[in-house]
Formats: C-alpha cells, structure tokens, sequence
C-alpha cells in the first residue's frame, strides 16, 4: 500500500525502544507564496532568517506566560516520554515530548538563559542553525498538539504550546507548512477549509434535503443564510459531503427538526475548524473565529451551537469568547457556544426525542474520545461532562456500547493521529503510525466485545480513521459520528 | 579573623542574593507575561478553591506524576519530601530557642536524609537504565543529581562519620545573620559540604530549578475553566480589539 510498513498490532501495547532519526525524512510540503501572503507571512525564507526567528521567540516568550513558564521548568524526568502516540508509533525519540520541546529549549537556551550563553554544551544549547531548522519543520509537524503529555507532565507542560510557537516562528520567516496555510487563506476567501461557495453549498444541502425525505418520508430542512433564525450552526465544512460526516450533520437536522428550533447554516462562516491555532497564530485564529461573530450578527440569530469536531471545540469552548466576544447580543440563556451534543443530550433528558435504539443492533460500538474535546474542552455543567454526554447519546441511540481499555479513553485518550493540521496525504506514514495506539486500543475491543463500529465526534479523527483504519485490517466505514447514530435511530414527527 | 571564615561569609552572602534577586526577577517575569487563553488541561476545576486544590495534590501527592509513572513518583516524592524535612531540620541551625516543631521533627530528619538519598539514587538510575530517560539527559542533568546527592551524603557523614562541632556551626550562622561574625569549624566534610550548598544557591534560578517556582504558575493547572462564564482577555490581547 505504501513506501513504509504498518506497525503490527500487539496483544499488550509495549513501550519500544529508541530507534534514532526513523522519521527524520517525515515532511510536509512547504507553503508557497500565495498562501503565506494572506496569512501576513513571508512568502519564502528571509535574508536574516536566524535573527528574525530570535526575535520572534523572544516577542512569544513575552506574550504566552505558558511558553515562559514551560521552557523554564521541565526536569528532564521522563514521565512524558512514554505517553505521545507518535513515539509509541514511530520509536523515533525526538517525537517523546520532552524531546520534541528541546529541539525549541536547546535554541532558548543558547540565546536567551545565563547557562545557555555561558556554558552551552553543559546544558546541550545549540544556535539556531539549518539543520536544528531542519529538524523544527520536521518534528514539529509530528505533534498533533493533542496534549496527552501535558495530563502526565507533573507540571503540565503542554508540548502543544511549543510546537504552535515553533510553527509561529517558522512562519514568521517565510518556512510555513502548505496545508494549514493554504486551508487558511481559502477561509479568508471563502468562508470554509474545503473552498465550497454559497451556491455549491446550497446544492449539497438541498441534495441531502432529498436523501433524508427520501430515506423517511419527512421534509427535514437543512437552512443556508436563513436571517432571524434561532441558532446558528457553525460545523466543519467536511460534514458538508465527507463519509461519515455528512450523515452526522443529517442527525443534527433531524434533531433540530425534532425540536421545532429554528436554526440555520451560515456560507460566510460555514467552517467550525480554525486553523489558525494549529500555526500557533493569534492574529489568524481571531481573524477566522471572527467570521462567525459576523454571521451571527447579520443572521441576528440568539445562540450559536457547534457540529462535531475536535479542536474546533477547544478553539470554540476556550477562545471564542476571547477571539471574538463579548456575545451580549445573544441569548444569555444559553451558554456561548453550545456544543450540539449538549443540545441533543438536553433533548433527551428531557423525553423530547423518540429513539429507537434498535434501528442500530448492526453494530457494536465503542467510542473514541477525541484528544481536544477530552483534555482542552468540557461539556455541561460539570468537569468532565465532556466524556460523560457523548456516551450518554451514544448509549441513548443503541443497544451495544463497550468502552476501550480504561488508560486509552477520557483524558487519556491516544490522538488519532491527524490532528493539529497534519490530516494530509504528505504525511501518510506519520498518519498511519501514530494511529497504533488506538488501533490496538480498539482490537482489544474487537476481540473481547465484537465492537463492530467507533462513534467519534470529530472531523479530523472521522477522516483520519476512515483513512488508515484499513491499513490495520478494519474496514474504513467502521468509524461513524455519533450523531449517525442518532439519525439512524431518532423517530421522526413522534413528538409534534 | 580566619581566612577561611571571610571566604564563606562571603560566599553565603553572595549565594543568598543571587538567589534570592534571581528567583524574585524570575517569579516576576511569569506573574507579568499574560496568559493571553484559556488552556488549563482538562476535567478542569470550574472554581478558583478547586484550583487550590488541584495545585494543594499536585504539590503534595505529586498527582499527575502518580498517574504517570509510579517509579518517577517514587523516586521524586522520597526525594523531595525527605528534603523537605532535612531543610526543616536545618532550621535549628538558624533559630535560637529552637522552635519547638524544629525539635520535633528532628529524629524523622535522619531518615529523611536516607529517603533524600534513596530517592535521588533511583532518580539517577534512570538516566542510566531507560534509554528514553538516557536519550533526553544532558551533562547537567547529571551534574544535578550528583550535586544534590553529594549535599545529602556529606551531610550524613558529619552525623555518622566525622562528627562536627555543630555548635560552632550554629553560632557562624547566626553570626552572618546578625553581621557578626563568628569563625566557622574548619572541618573538610563540612566544608565541602557548605560549598555544595552555597553552590546549588547560586545555580537554583539559572537552572530547571526553576521548576519550583514555574509550578505555580503553569497555566495548565492553574486556570479555572470558565471560558464561556467569563471574558478572558490579555492586554495585547485587547489592543487588537481596538
Ligand atoms: C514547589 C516545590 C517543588 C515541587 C512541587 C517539585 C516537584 C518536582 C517533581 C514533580 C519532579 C519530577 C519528579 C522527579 O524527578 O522527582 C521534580 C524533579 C526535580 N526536583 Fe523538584 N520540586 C520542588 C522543589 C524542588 C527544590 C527546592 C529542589 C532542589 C533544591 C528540587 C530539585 C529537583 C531535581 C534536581 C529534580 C530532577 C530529578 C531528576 O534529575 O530526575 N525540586 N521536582
Ligand atoms: S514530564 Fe514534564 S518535566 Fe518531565 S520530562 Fe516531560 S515535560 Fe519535562
Ligand atoms: S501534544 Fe500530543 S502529539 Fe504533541 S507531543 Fe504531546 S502527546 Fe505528542
């Protein structure tokens, strides 16, 4: 199938031994030109590139107390090093957390710490040079900023915050990575990842109008542009036409349907996904998470509420009020943003859906805790509803539900393996690899369950897992949104 | 007066200025870079006394270390909390009537020292033994540890081996305390001894000890999560609003 082999499954997942540099040659494209102008980057490496990069870190170092406090602080202990899915996929010791961070500290330290100036091998400082660069661009786009290290760090140190700064200063000098910032600017000129316009927008949603009265015999409306509506649903653009996404967005339809809300979608901000965070970009996150303040106020709707997926959720829950607040003009009844899983568990604590759970006895299901819901987000009222709702929905809508192995779900949840803007083919064999702990995760179940099926709630995780689970032996429509599940089982006009 | 005497009056001197200076700018440079986002690593406390208490389990149950490796947390918690009670311990050397809880803890803090030592024997071990834990030390990883060991194992040689006049210490100390000077023993282990310490002073705020005053303020632990109860703002935060 491809240029690398897939890492064999183990009964118990065992922690390798170091292989050094096994994914040193692991690239993505880098961005031309055109699609770091939009961004506010230079288009290719500048003169002056070192000193740029210097001052860079200095001005982050100033502006993130947690990169301060982080490059400061870790022990060297090693209690990360066993705990990121790309090492435990690869072997390959710069992808241990601790690791991949010094590959930033070793260049901290030289420039801007006493021992680094002074005695920098004592301390392993190292200038900035081509290969150190080298090896930024490389391991830096092996962290799906999935923040598994930062659960088990005794200080929390988040590797994700360093590699969102080390991307930030790799921009900053022209070295920008093609897919984010090409995703980035097609938002700018577009309004989602995927470049689709209002039009073709209308079209997939008016066909998938039909596919649902055709499935049902129900006119469920799926609303574009629709002014004075309720909510505002803002979903990643891939539930518009990706497998299995798209049946999830049907399950967001039929529950709005069902709850007689009014809603709409918005083809100005038609993407739940912001880039802008995977490059470490403040500017570019407020840019894109603006868009929906915008669509919010020309639909003059009262709630906005999220579709399925991952990091959009973290950047939604934690920043958005901060990107672009206050949301006083909205309904203070509600949270801002809601999460539709909160609207459907709502629905269904209050008997306001019928579900016939056994519209999906094909299946046996398990599900997959998406690394930034679980550990960068929550759900409800209280900590930690962020596992509790979705298995609750889950379970609402089906017969057979069994949980991974207990250190692989919650907050201990392995990435997928595709987050943090490396969902792209030009890292298939990072992709494939640092799928393994999940893939063992989910064999365990296999064998021990007969889980047919994995319910995720994100885009990233859907497509990644349709995408590398047959490397692995499963077949790729095994992994299904969990709103899937509602469509499959909700009973439509029961309740009117 | 002594030479030797003028030499570590000075060098106690110096080390606690450039300690205390050292760690006072640094504990100011983290309480003045911003937070500009939320990021506390979540199930997050969704109040600020459940933040205390999840900073109170950290430092003292070393929580998140537990979940993570229970030979690190071992090795670690011996370690630090039988320095703890050494450095307690110490205080008698300080205070004059000892305090009474000074007193009290003094026979635990003989087995501290061995915990301390224990722990950080074990610490080292790993740099050896794990190749992931090899991989990622550097020479003052190293140098750290022999540092804190050599500290713990002179001091428990003056208990066990060569006792010193430990009056004499007291009173050199209090002397420097009071600016007035008293001759400190000339015994060579507790010259090394005191030289280590002075050493690991001076070193504490340009190294990854530093990690003692960061844990307080690592967002990541110390946020309430409340994003959508409250407006997070920083101020360059904020002038992009405008
Ligand atoms: C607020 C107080 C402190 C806390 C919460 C704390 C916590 C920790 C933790 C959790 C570790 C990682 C586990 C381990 O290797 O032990 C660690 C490592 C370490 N700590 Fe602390 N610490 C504190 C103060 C100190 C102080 C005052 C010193 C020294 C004078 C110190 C010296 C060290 C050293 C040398 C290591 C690295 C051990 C190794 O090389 O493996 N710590 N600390
Ligand atoms: S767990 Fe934290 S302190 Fe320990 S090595 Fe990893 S990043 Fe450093
Ligand atoms: S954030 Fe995730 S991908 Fe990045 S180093 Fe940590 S565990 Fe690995």
């Amino acid at each position: 199938m491809a240029d690398f082999e897939t890492p064999e499954l183990k009964e118990y997942p065992v922690i390798p031994h170091i292989e050094v540099g096994t994914m040193a040659h692991s690239k993505p494209f880098v961005a031309k030109e055109q699609f770091q102008e939009p961004l506010g980057f230079p288009g290719e490496l500048v003169d002056n590139w070192q000193q740029v990069a210097y001052d860079k870190m200095e001005e982050l170092t100033g502006k993130y107390r947690s990169l301060a406090v982080f490059l400061d602080s870790c022990v060297k202990c090693g209690a990360c090093t066993d705990k990121c899915h790309y090492y435990l996929g690869t072997s390959d010791p710069k992808n241990m957390p601790v690791a991949r961070q010094d590959l930033f500290r070793k260049v901290y330290r030289r420039k801007f710490t006493f021992a680094g100036k002074y005695f920098p091998k004592l301390v392993g400082a190292v200038d900035l040079t081509e290969d150190v660069l080298n090896d930024w661009y490389s391991y830096f786009h092996q962290c799906s900023q999935c923040r598994r290290c930062s659960v088990y760090c005794p200080y929390g140190i988040d590797t994700a915050e360093i590699s969102m700064a080390a991307r930030e200063v790799m921009d900053s000098i022209g070295v920008g990575q093609k897919y984010c910032n090409e995703i980035i600017a097609k938002v700018y000129k577009i309004g989602n990842n995927l470049g689709l316009p209002q039009p073709a927008l209308l079209d997939t949603l008016e066909g998938l109008e039909e596919d649902i009265e055709d499935d049902t015999g129900v006119t469920v409306r799926l609303p574009l542009d629709v002014k004075g509506a309720d909510v505002l649903v803002v979903t990643p653009s891939a539930d518009f036409f990706a497998e299995p996404h798209v049946d999830g967005l049907m399950g967001y339809a039929k529950v709005f349907h069902e709850s007689g809300i009014s809603w709409t979608l918005s083809s100005h901000a038609s993407e739940a996904a912001n880039f802008g965070m995977f490059i470490g970009s403040y500017e570019n996150m407020r840019k894109v998470a603006l868009r929906i303040r915008e669509a919010a106020l020309d639909l003059g709707v009262k709630r906005i509420i999220f579709g399925e997926c991952g990091h959009a959720w973290r950047v939604a829950y934690n920043f958005l009020n901060t990107l672009a607040g206050p949301f006083d003009f909205l309904d203070p009844k509600y949270p801002v943003p809601m999460h539709i899983m909160e609207f459907t568990h709502d629905l269904i604590q209050r008997d306001a859906l019928t579900l016939d759970k056994s519209a999906n006895d094909d299946m046996v299901l398990t599900y997959h805790d998406s690394c930034n819901v679980a550990r960068a987000s929550r759900m409800g009222p209280k900590p930690g509803g962020q596992f509790i709702l979705p298995r609750e929905v889950i379970k609402a809508s089906c017969n057979h539900f069994y949980d991974m192995p207990q250190d692989t779900i919650h907050d201990a949840t392995y990435c997928c393996g595709g987050g943090g803007g490396l969902l792209t083919d030009d890292l298939m064999e990072l992709r494939v690899k640092g799928a393994l702990p999940r893939m063992e995760a989910l064999k365990h179940v296999v064998e021990n369950h007969g889980v047919t099926h994995m319910a995720a709630i994100c885009a990233i995780c859907k497509s990644q897992f349709a995408k590398v689970m047959p490397y692995y032996g499963f077949q790729m429509d095994s992994i299904v949104s969990v709103h899937q599940l509602v469509s499959n089982a909700i009973v439509l006009g029961n309740k009117q | 007066m002594p030479f030797l005497t003028i030499v570590y009056a000075v060098l106690f001197y110096a080390a606690t200025a450039l300690m205390v200076v050292g760690l006072a700018s640094k504990i100011r440079q983290y309480a003045k870079t911003p937070a500009p986002l939320k990021i506390p690593t979540t199930p997050a406390p969704v109040t600020r006394s459940g933040v205390v208490m999840r900073m109170f389990r950290e430092l003292v149950f070393f929580e998140s270390l537990f979940r993570s490796n229970k030979w690190i947390w071992l090795f670690g918690w011996l370690f630090h909390y039988g320095m703890f009670l050494v450095l307690a311990r110490h205080l008698r050397y300080f205070t004059d009537p000892v305090w009474t809880w000074v007193d009290l803890i003094q026979p635990f803090g003989m087995y501290a020292a061995f915990a301390m030592s224990a722990g950080l024997l074990g610490l080292w071990a790993r740099r050896f033994f794990v190749d992931r834990v090899r991989y990622i030390s550097s020479l003052s990883d190293h140098l750290m540890l022999a540092l804190l060991f050599s500290i713990a194992g002179t001091g428990l040689m003056m208990d066990y081996v060569t006792h010193t006049d430990i009056v004499a210490v007291k009173e050199f100390f209090r002397g420097l305390m009071y600016f007035n000077w008293q001759p400190i023993p000339e015994d060579p282990v507790l010259l090394v001894h005191l030289g280590l310490v002075a050493t690991l002073m001076i070193i504490f705020p340009i190294s990854k000890l530093l990690h003692a005053p960061g844990v307080f303020f690592s967002p990541t632990r110390n946020q309430v999560d409340n994003p959508r109860e409250k407006r997070h703002l920083s101020a360059w935060a904020a002038e992009l609003e405008k």
